[in-house]
């Protein structure tokens, strides 16, 4: 059995608040292995940035930090690695790409420079060999007129232009893992489709893991082999995306398939009610209590879900569920 | 190519408004009380009214307001900007005598207090609450609140006259001897205490603005990516970070040059300095109509000026400003 | 086991009142309630001082150069033997006068050229923006000398001649707030139901547009003091008062000897203009919505 590329053990993650801590991330542990693509799913303030932030040593600074546990990537605990350790690691064996490709990009700067830059930080490129490889980046990320948009400043080029040129950043070391924070969520729905595709053959072609963090249940569908649901800074099920869609065994992940209709029905059938799920995410206060965070919202809830926090329940098939009443549902 | 049109624009756009101001101040001029016959009596001790009349018609001062205006745009053109009846030499000889001192004054003041203010403002912004940082607080709040020609005489008492480190006065020293570099060094030396004077004020708003801009510049979600690269801290703070916190400063700069000519007025005044301010002051207690007029002018073309050359850096620093492409 | 979660609630804030909500947060920078208090105590100083402080400040009581303290003179005494405490206190309600009236002439000027430009768009704001421009291009200090040289060196025309030359700043700010706020869905509702022109400039945006034009009114105050101190110092002031400037503008050539006169006018203004600087950053802090989430 191959080792895993990244294994996450109990890792905790404190925000500080104006009076206190509080935990954002809280005792989270996943394996990531070579080539996968794995997907954390999630609502806003549920604490699935920070853990990409976490893993590449960006927590904001005074704010943010590791409290315990492990990041293992590749046999080295990133944890402990210093930081010049980990900007050797950054944009070259872990790479990132963000949510607003508007501003992602330095507004002074060309848009081939951003590329040649990190080929230059990272394998020592001269001027003219990183020049010509960005330009081959671009290419490949299927910007058209490589040659003359790489003098381009970002101001030049359109939204989803923006984003191919982050993945093309992001790409040009070939990074051992790609990580995307909802890389799709500000561009046109048709923009989306072509950035999916492009990361899919691209992956295919380098064989670089990605973790893909997005809110939206389809992205997950279209991208991810296996997939994390978050809340509250926890782990709630874990598993291969087609064995939980099929079969969702926690409450809160049932909720969020159903608020997507294409996932669960064809063109065909008759529509199903949309089922909401009332109330809302309890706020970063309430984060870290002992008892399921979610108990306040579910309709399965008994005593033990307000006394404790639920225990991790594997299901045989990879998929793994925090909920006293997985079997049931 | 638009690059070359905008400047053009530019430049027309500052030869109007050069036109405006000296509409103004002469129509400003025509409307005091008194003119160049009473000054031209002045020098010659006093004259009865006939021989006001008769100066007057020779002077054209008889004229309707609009032929005169038009006579003094017209000589303008030709680079004629009247005669000075109290200095008994042309206007534009004098002004050109006195305008390197004060350009020189205002040009390295200005440069002075970008240079330092952006780099107290980069360095605090790492570290927004250490010492620095509130030093730089201090430091601005003393140079804006601070009248300049008090800061001005307090540089005075210390450095000149308690401790004679510098020249007390002047710009130059007639006793130096020698080529060049003495002449050079002695300028040098007496430009010291007036520059920082007119920098102090500037400092204070330029290294604000630098931290500020700086601060947000390095919360901003380009140099995140920057960090995310992997890149060392000096590329990005230095590459990445500080060229975009420039150009707030820069436009900054521009839009203050009307106030550093206006600090470089006491400033000259404080330090005996020959440039146009010791001129403005000495000719408007002499009502000294032509020079006056003259020193309004050239003081309104340094502004503008440095404007032009303003927007030609901002053009450098910022590609989206329509230089490139 | 109940079938309907219970809902958490939001705890409901009670809404205060914005005046209240803007003293909290100035109360915050400690800064500016000090300086606040300062200035209290400066405007205090200059309405009762030279009410309990009786001497006249033209008089001469002693001999020149007296060093503060001694003889009996809290301040000493200038270069003509006059009492200096007489003199500062004096100054003080001259300065802050002008001060005052001249920011309050720049800031009519300016609201009313920003806001006819910001409203009106077009042509009315193109003359009005050259017109902007040209003042800011104006050396203001040099054309202030020639105005109250030329015309008439009394406290109004001073007034006059820093408040004409100074409004520049205000209207650019009183400008882009029109601008922004004029794109509001609340103005185009105003707009919808029928609200005339003038109303709406005055009664729907100006109001909202008010918090940016507070600070830097605070601030023209503290540079309006500055340039009145500057006419003065250069002897460009009406002769038969006393103002800080005009102080040290005469004792300048006797700084060797006597640099008090010169250094005690010119911290009463660097501290009156401190605390007004402070004070504006605290109202800043205040009145700025986007630092509200702290």
């Amino acid at each position: 059995m191959t080792e895993p590329l990244l294994k996450v053990e109990n890792l905790r993650i404190e925000l500080k608040l104006r009076d206190g801590v509080a935990p954002v991330i809280d005792d989270l542990s996943f394996e990531l292995m070579p080539g996968e693509s794995l997907s954390f799913v999630g609502e806003s303030g549920c604490g699935k940035s920070m853990t990409a932030l976490a893993i590449m040593g960006l927590l904001p600074e005074g704010i943010g930090r590791i409290a315990s546990g492990k990041l293992i990537f590749d046999g080295e605990d990133l944890t402990t690695a210093s930081e010049a350790r980990l900007r050797q690691i950054r944009g070259n064996e872990i790479s990132m790409i963000f949510q607003e490709p508007m501003t992602s990009l330095n507004p002074v700067i060309t848009v081939g420079e951003q590329i040649a830059e990190v080929l230059r930080t990272h394998q020592g490129l001269s001027r003219k060999a990183a020049w010509d490889q960005a330009a081959e980046l671009l290419d490949a990320v299927r910007i058209p007129n490589p040659r003359s948009r790489v003098s381009d400043y970002p101001f030049q080029m359109s939204g989803g232009q923006r984003q191919r040129v982050m993945i093309a950043i992001a790409l040009a070391c070939k990074p051992k893992i790609l990580i995307a924070d909802e890389p799709t969520t500000a561009l046109d729905v048709t923009v989306q489709a072509q950035i999916f595709d492009l990361l899919r053959d691209l992956r295919a072609q380098t064989g670089t893991s990605i973790i893909m963090i997005t809110h939206d249940m389809g992205a997950v569908a279209e991208m991810a082999e296996r997939m994390i649901v978050m809340y509250a800074g926890r782990k709630a099920e874990i598993g291969p995306v087609d064995q939980i869609i099929d079969h969702a065994r926690h409450p809160y992940t049932q909720g969020l398939i159903s608020c997507v209709p294409h996932i669960m029905s064809d063109l065909t059938e008759t529509r199903e009610e949309l089922t909401e799920v009332p109330g809302i995410v309890p706020s970063l206060r309430e984060f870290g209590r002992d008892q399921c965070l979610f108990a306040s919202r579910c309709k399965y809830r008994s005593g033990e879900c307000l006394q404790h926090r639920p225990p991790a329940k594997g299901f045989g098939n990879g998929q793994i569920s925090d909920c006293w009443h997985a079997e049931a549902l | 190519m638009p690059a070359a049109r905008v400047t053009l624009i530019r430049i027309f756009y500052a030869l109007a408004l050069l036109l405006a101001v000296l509409v103004l101040n002469f129509s400003l001029m025509h409307l005091a009380p008194g003119d160049v016959a009473d000054t031209i009596s002045q020098s010659m001790g006093g004259a009865d009214a006939e021989v006001l009349e008769r100066i007057r018609i020779d002077y054209g001062l008889d004229q309707p307001f609009l032929v005169q205006l038009g006579r003094y745009i017209g000589n303008v053109l030709h680079f004629d900007l009247g005669y000075s009846f109290f200095y008994n030499q042309s206007v534009t000889s004098l002004i050109l005598e006195r305008l390197p001192a004060t350009l020189l004054l205002v040009i390295s003041a200005q440069v002075l207090a970008l240079v330092v203010g952006v780099v107290l403002g980069v360095v605090s912004a790492r570290r927004p609450n250490g010492m620095l940082s509130h030093f730089v607080t201090f430091l601005a709040l003393f140079g804006y609140s601070a009248p300049v020609f008090w800061t001005g005489i307090l540089l005075l008492i210390a450095f000149s006259l308690k401790i004679p480190l510098f020249p007390v006065a002047g710009m130059q020293d007639i006793t130096v001897t020698g080529g060049f570099f003495a002449h050079a060094w002695d300028i040098l030396r007496h430009l010291v205490l007036p520059m920082i004077t007119l920098a102090s004020i500037f400092l204070a708003l330029y290294s604000r603005l630098a931290r500020a801009t700086m601060m947000e510049v390095l919360g901003s979600d380009y140099v995140r990516t920057a960090k995310a690269k992997g890149l060392s801290q000096r590329d990005v703070v230095y590459k990445h970070a500080l060229k975009n916190a420039l150009s707030p400063v820069i436009t900054l700069a521009g839009l203050q040059f009307s106030a550093v000519v206006s600090g470089a007025v006491l400033v000259e005044t404080v330090f005996s300095w020959p440039g146009l301010g010791t001129l403005a002051f000495q000719s408007i207690i002499a009502r000294d109509t032509p020079t006056i007029l003259g020193i309004l002018f050239f003081s309104a073309l340094v502004v503008i000026v440095g404007n032009l050359l303003t927007d030609f850096a901002l053009r450098l620093v910022d590609p989206r400003l329509g230089g490139r492409r | 086991m109940s079938d309907t979660p219970v809902i958490p609630e939001e705890p409901i804030q009670k809404a205060r009142h914005p005046f209240v909500e803007a003293w909290e947060m100035f109360r915050r920078n400690h800064a500016a309630v000090v300086a606040l208090a300062v200035l209290v105590l400066i405007i205090l100083g200059a309405i009762f001082g030279p009410i309990l402080y009786a001497t006249d400040p033209f008089e001469m009581v002693w001999a020149p150069f007296s060093p503060p303290g001694v003889d009996g003179y809290l301040l000493g005494t200038d270069y003509l033997g006059r009492d200096m405490m007489a003199m500062v206190l004096n100054g003080a309600r001259v300065s802050l006068l002008i001060g005052l009236a001249a920011a309050v002439v720049s800031v009519v000027i300016g609201v009313t050229v920003g806001a006819l430009a910001g409203f009106y768009r077009g042509l009315v704001e193109e003359v009005l923006m050259r017109i902007t421009e040209f003042f800011q291009v104006l050396p203001t200090l040099l054309f202030s000398m020639v105005v109250v040289a030329l015309f008439k060196t009394s406290l109004p025309m001073i007034t006059f001649a820093i408040g004409v030359v100074s409004w520049t700043a205000v209207a650019r700010i009183t400008r882009s707030e029109f601008l922004r706020i004029r794109e509001l869905e609340y103005v185009t509702a105003s707009r919808a139901s029928g609200v005339k022109n003038l109303r709406l400039m005055f009664k729907v945006i100006l109001p909202n547009a008010l918090p940016p034009i507070i600070v830097q009114s605070a601030l023209m105050v503290g540079s309006a003091i500055l340039f009145e101190a500057g006419l003065s110092f250069l002897g460009l002031t009406d002769p038969n008062i006393v103002s800080w400037g005009q102080i040290i503008g005469s004792n300048r050539q006797y700084i060797l000897d006597a640099s008090f006169t010169v250094t005690i006018p010119g911290l009463a203004i660097f501290v009156t203009v401190l605390a007004i600087s402070l004070v504006g950053d605290g109202l800043n802090d205040a009145l700025n919505p986007k630092l509200r989430q702290r």
